[in-house]
């Protein structure tokens, strides 16, 4: 049999799902259902003066109107769950619905319940609510001054956290001979799943229990959260996360939504469902980034790096998120550094409250906001000492040979080899031939750039007394049960909660190698409070570095197991037995041999097992790893710049990324796809835009500019492989090199394209119109 | 994104749809693809109290050659005029324009009466109209009527379409066979829609001189518009590279440009003048 583990095989998950038979959270009917819809507020800061229901309470098929008076002591505040310590955090209770104040376009003011989804909406334009507004404060540097407008009366300065790692002795930068100091506005962007937001609540007075299909990246952590917040028992709230379109951080988030669905649900004894609707999603879905970054790199004139110095201020919107708080602190600030040995590091961050939708973790979460300001600072740094750009990286990589490596903030970078896929990245480019191109091109007045990014990245969450350290308030472990049918058929049970990634594939090719058996043979289960006892979800890369070791190892114990059960029947020692593609044999006697089925049977009839073994074979993992782990890679970008309107187009992307082992190419290079769209999308279309009156005037797909598969060339991908030493199977994670590598690699393309003009830097997303004018500008027109 | 409350009626013809249209007494709208009035309802910025579905009558569906004319029926998809061998052959820049609304979904669906009936200011193909002289055929409570297109848009989402009427087609003139023709679009990357679109139709004559040529632009303002000044500025002079650039520079000077989230005024008139020049050194210089 050839190797499962590394071969390029087609989704387990997709003929399901492209024959149209998935099965997502709109898709699921129940009998008596009624819908909900909520009033969402139109104004980014207002006092609710009034709510008049009586008008919508006649229309026909409504069952019941909510408001947030209504609620009062019924349904607890939705609280974070990242309380990162050590940095005065003061979290604002987020009501499911507004009580008296409204702190957003979007906050919820009423919930409506109806027959049918129709009705429900024509009942909520019925509503009748009395504002007085407010002044709001808009954008993070403002809302931070004396005079701005409060969005929690008693959270002085808006100042939700204020956090600081890392020193840097004075006289390391007062002594640089070179400093570089940029700002960098790493803009506010939509994840925008191309399914929105859902939940469906189903609860059984008999047994007390509820039922809460919604969808989430995690749905234990939404089983934990919110029966704290409905005051409901663990054990009677089941979650379930059917199919689901995408979530990329934006349905990681225990929403007040969510909440109050169940709580209807319960309420009134009959299911009700709620589907988000998109222009809803633009508001009341916590959005990502909105970080300002203030850089400062100090080093000498040779190349040598010597300290960076970052301030991060965070818009963290009206409310603390379910991960916001610790997006900017401990993912961003203690990657500053990146992939190079620079002595001295520190960040200062500051989470400010603003009357905007919260953000919360976005694909990378931090990691790609750290990689874009030092790959940036990088780049000017080399441009400063007129060094070239993949030099000055080489001359700084912490090299192979000092890993494990513990940077300047203090985490352990587990293993790494930064010169391996640079090289890699530069062979499929043929840099020196680019750079001949260039020159010949600039003089046809033709601007192309080249630009880099060489990335490490944190993921694989991670060790849980890490976790709890800093702040997180739940495990990162993972869990895994693999349980063996009498046929020598396998279902496998996993605490992470894939939306699109394609865990059903790379985990099942883990168990197939591991057992000798065919892919169709092994069914996975996800999603399911039910019927997986814990687990902690899918975001931050972390699925098959935890959860896919937790599945090896629980495979491991089934292996155990069953070589005791193919012994005893085979008279023979364990320790002379052996396990290949599925067949029990015994060292150096032919034809003494079980098949994995044979032991499959034997141990679930139990008729005749080994003195006190116990019957059926089943085993469970709970892997807690030691450390998270560190992808890196190298990125090239290849754009043209249209001087004449500032269009840029990118001609070619080039990406080598080390994510360990490998389970699958194919599904890899799909995450590395997707990564590089969002990432691109960061640096060249998407961004959420505010007025001053905090109303969000990118409110839907005409405006808000996703990236389409038209704007991007080939992607040209590779792999190289440096395994990690936290988990047996070796691997890292690749659901976020693609975001965290693009976005710096595209914009020093651009800058490099736009070096005859003496531009070093353009604030994202880089419309034609910031580059015309700083071209225009530049030419003093 | 789901519409208010509103009645539904099929009709089979022409004079059915008009009889619908006075029973709704103002309150009911044609619809035929959907591609422009659905968004509207779905925000319930329109709310009609009833659909009047024309999709299904035949007569309004097809082109064909009349003359030196081509009558494209008002129900015709986007994708059936960009595929279309008459078109293809005889007005080929209409062909290329409605290539490049919207995406395959919205071409399939689309249809071109409904497109000018909704009189959009960004739309692709109010350009292509533009240069091609279109005439838009209307039956009325008092029959058959033609308008120009420039006197039918008249403003961003108006026309002079009449009250209980319907759209039915829409003619073509064919260019002079020694003309060519481009339609250059810059899309919005949200939308698609054009931030720019410059159409221009024209051709030399002997001793380079210009004898025939219609330009026309739209997304830059509240209309689409026949750039006239422009087009006087060329004709009858010899072919040069210096006046089509100046010729770009009158047409940027003298456009009325909007500005919106994505570019600034100024920013439009820049775009103007370059996608202007570009399509006209396309249409000249490309052979």
């Amino acid at each position: 049999m050839k190797k499962v583990v590394g071969a390029r095989l087609k989704r387990k998950e997709d003929p399901k799902l492209i024959t149209g038979n998935g099965y997502f959270s709109d898709d699921i009917q129940l009998p008596g259902m009624l819908h909900a819809a909520i009033l969402r507020s139109p104004h980014a800061h207002a006092m609710i003066k009034s709510i008049n229901v009586e008008e919508a309470l006649k229309a026909p098929g409504v069952v019941a109107i909510y408001t947030g008076k209504d609620l009062e002591g019924k349904i607890g505040p939705v609280p974070s769950s990242w309380l990162v310590p050590g940095c005065n955090l003061k979290e604002a209770p987020q009501y499911p619905l507004a009580i008296d104040r409204v702190r957003y376009v979007g906050d919820g003011v009423a919930l409506v319940i109806a027959e049918g989804r129709y009705a429900v909406r024509d009942a909520m334009y019925l509503i009748d609510v009395e504002y007085e507004t407010l002044s709001p404060a808009v954008g993070q540097k403002q809302s931070m001054q004396i005079d701005a407008p409060l969005v929690h009366d008693d959270i002085e300065n808006n100042i939700a956290f204020h956090w600081k790692a890392g020193e840097i002795p004075e006289e390391v930068c007062e002594n640089a001979e070179v400093a570089i100091r940029q700002s960098f506005y790493i803009q506010r962007v939509a994840p925008s799943p191309i399914e929105t937001r859902a939940a469906i609540g189903q609860y059984n007075p008999g047994s007390g229990e509820l039922t809460l299909w919604c969808t989430s990246q995690n749905p234990h952590i939404h089983r934990m959260v919110l029966s704290g917040v409905l005051g409901i028992s663990e054990a009677k709230l089941r979650v379930i996360a059917p199919d689901m379109g995408g979530g990329f951080g934006g349905k990681i988030g225990v929403y007040p939504d969510e909440a109050l669905v169940g709580y209807a649900a319960r309420d009134l004894g009959r299911p009700v469902k709620w589907i988000e609707e998109r222009n809803e999603h633009f508001t009341a879905s916590n959005y990502g980034r909105d970080e300002v970054l203030d850089v400062e790199l100090f080093g000498k004139r040779d190349g040598t790096l010597g300290a960076i110095r970052v301030k991060n201020t965070h818009n963290v919107g009206a409310y603390l998120s379910t991960m916001g708080p610790g997006v900017s602190t401990i993912d961003f600030g203690l990657m500053v550094t990146g992939c190079y040995k620079i002595p001295y590091a520190s960040c200062e961050t500051f989470g400010v409250y603003t009357n905007t939708t919260p953000t919360d973790a976005y694909r990378g979460a931090g990691k790609p906001e750290a990689t874009y300001q030092i790959e940036r600072a990088i780049d000017l740094f080399a441009k400063e000492i007129g060094m070239d750009p993949i030099e000055l990286r080489r001359k700084n990589f912490v090299q192979k040979e000092e890993f494990p490596f513990t940077n300047a903030q203090g985490l352990l970078y587990d293993s790494g080899d930064y010169e391996k896929p640079l090289a890699k990245a530069l062979e499929m480019l043929d840099y020196n031939k680019f750079r001949e191109t260039q020159k010949e091109l600039r003089k046809q007045g033709k601007l192309i750039g080249i630009g880099f990014s060489t990335y490490v990245e944190l993921c694989g969450f991670g060790p849980s007394k890490v976790a709890g350290a800093i702040g997180f308030q739940g495990g990162v472990w993972e869990n895994a049960t693999v349980r063996v049918h009498p046929s020598g058929k396998v279902t496998v049970y996993s605490g992470t909660s894939p939306h699109g990634q394609g865990h059903a594939t790379t985990f099942g090719q883990v168990v197939a190698e591991k057992l000798g058996l065919p892919m169709d043979d092994i069914e996975l289960v996800f999603g399911d409070t039910k019927a997986i006892s814990m687990g902690w979800g899918t975001y931050g890369s972390r699925s098959v570095a935890v959860g896919g070791t937790a599945v090896s190892i629980a495979t491991d114990r089934v292996i155990e197991k069953a070589k005791k059960i193919a012994a005893h029947e085979l008279e023979a020692p364990v320790e002379d037995l052996v396990f290949e593609k599925g067949i029990f044999s015994v060292k150096g006697a032919q034809g003494f041999e079980r098949t994995f089925q044979e032991i499959a049977k034997s141990a679930n009839m139990a008729w005749n097992l080994p003195e006190g073994l116990e019957p059926s074979l089943e085993a469970q993992s709970f892997f807690d790893p030691e450390n998270f782990v560190y992808p890196f890679g190298a990125h090239i970008a290849v754009v043209e710049v249209d001087k004449e309107t500032g269009q840029i187009e990118v001609k070619r992307y080039v990406a080598v990324d080390d994510v360990g082992r490998v389970i699958n190419p194919l599904t890899a290079e799909g995450q590395v796809h997707g990564g590089i769209a969002q990432g691109i999308g960061q640096a060249l279309w998407e961004g959420a835009v505010y007025n001053e009156e905090g109303q969000l005037l990118t409110g839907t797909f005409m405006d808000y500019a996703l990236p389409k598969a038209r704007f991007f060339p080939e992607i040209e991908t590779a792999f190289t492989e440096t395994l990690s030493p936290v988990n047996p199977l070796g691997a890292k994670g690749i659901g976020e090199t693609g975001t965290t590598a693009s976005t710096p690699a595209i914009m020093n393309a651009v800058m490099d394209a736009l070096e005859p003009y003496g531009i070093k830097d353009i604030e994202m997303p880089l419309t034609p119109e910031k580059v015309w004018r700083a071209i225009s500008e530049s030419e003093g027109k | 994104m789901i519409p208010s409350k509103f009645d539904y009626v099929r009709v089979n013809s022409i004079d059915e749809a008009i009889q619908q249209l006075k029973q709704f007494n103002g309150e009911g709208m044609l619809i035929a693809g959907g591609h422009s009035l659905v968004p509207l309802l779905k925000f319930r910025l329109s709310e009609p109290g009833a659909l009047i579905d024309i999709s299904r009558i035949s007569e309004l569906k097809g082109v064909r050659k009349e003359g030196d004319r081509i009558v494209i029926g008002a129900l015709t998809t986007h994708f059936q005029i960009a595929n279309d061998p008459i078109v293809k052959e005889y007005i080929p820049v209409l062909s290329e324009t409605v290539r490049q609304i919207g995406d395959l979904q919205v071409r399939n669906r689309g249809t071109i009466g409904g497109n000018i009936a909704h009189a959009d200011p960004a739309a692709d193909l109010p350009a292509a109209a533009f240069v091609l002289d279109a005439e838009i055929a209307i039956h009325g409570e008092d029959g058959p009527e033609t308008m120009n297109i420039d006197s039918f848009i008249v403003g961003p989402l108006i026309t002079m379409l009449p009250e209980n009427s319907v759209l039915t087609s829409i003619s073509f003139a064919i260019p002079p066979a020694h003309t060519n023709a481009e339609y250059l679009k810059f899309s919005h990357p949200a939308s698609g829609y054009p931030v720019i679109g410059v159409a221009v139709v024209a051709g030399v004559g002997e001793n380079d001189v210009i004898d025939y040529i219609r330009i026309a632009i739209t997304g830059v303002g509240n209309v689409a518009y026949r750039a006239t000044s422009v087009e006087e500025k060329l004709l009858g002079q010899t072919l040069s590279q210096t006046l089509l650039k100046e010729a770009a520079q009158l047409a940027a000077e003298e456009g009325d440009m909007a500005s919106d989230l994505f570019t600034s005024e100024d920013y439009r008139r820049n775009l103007c003048k370059v996608y202007t020049e570009r399509a006209l050194k396309s249409v000249f210089y490309s052979n």
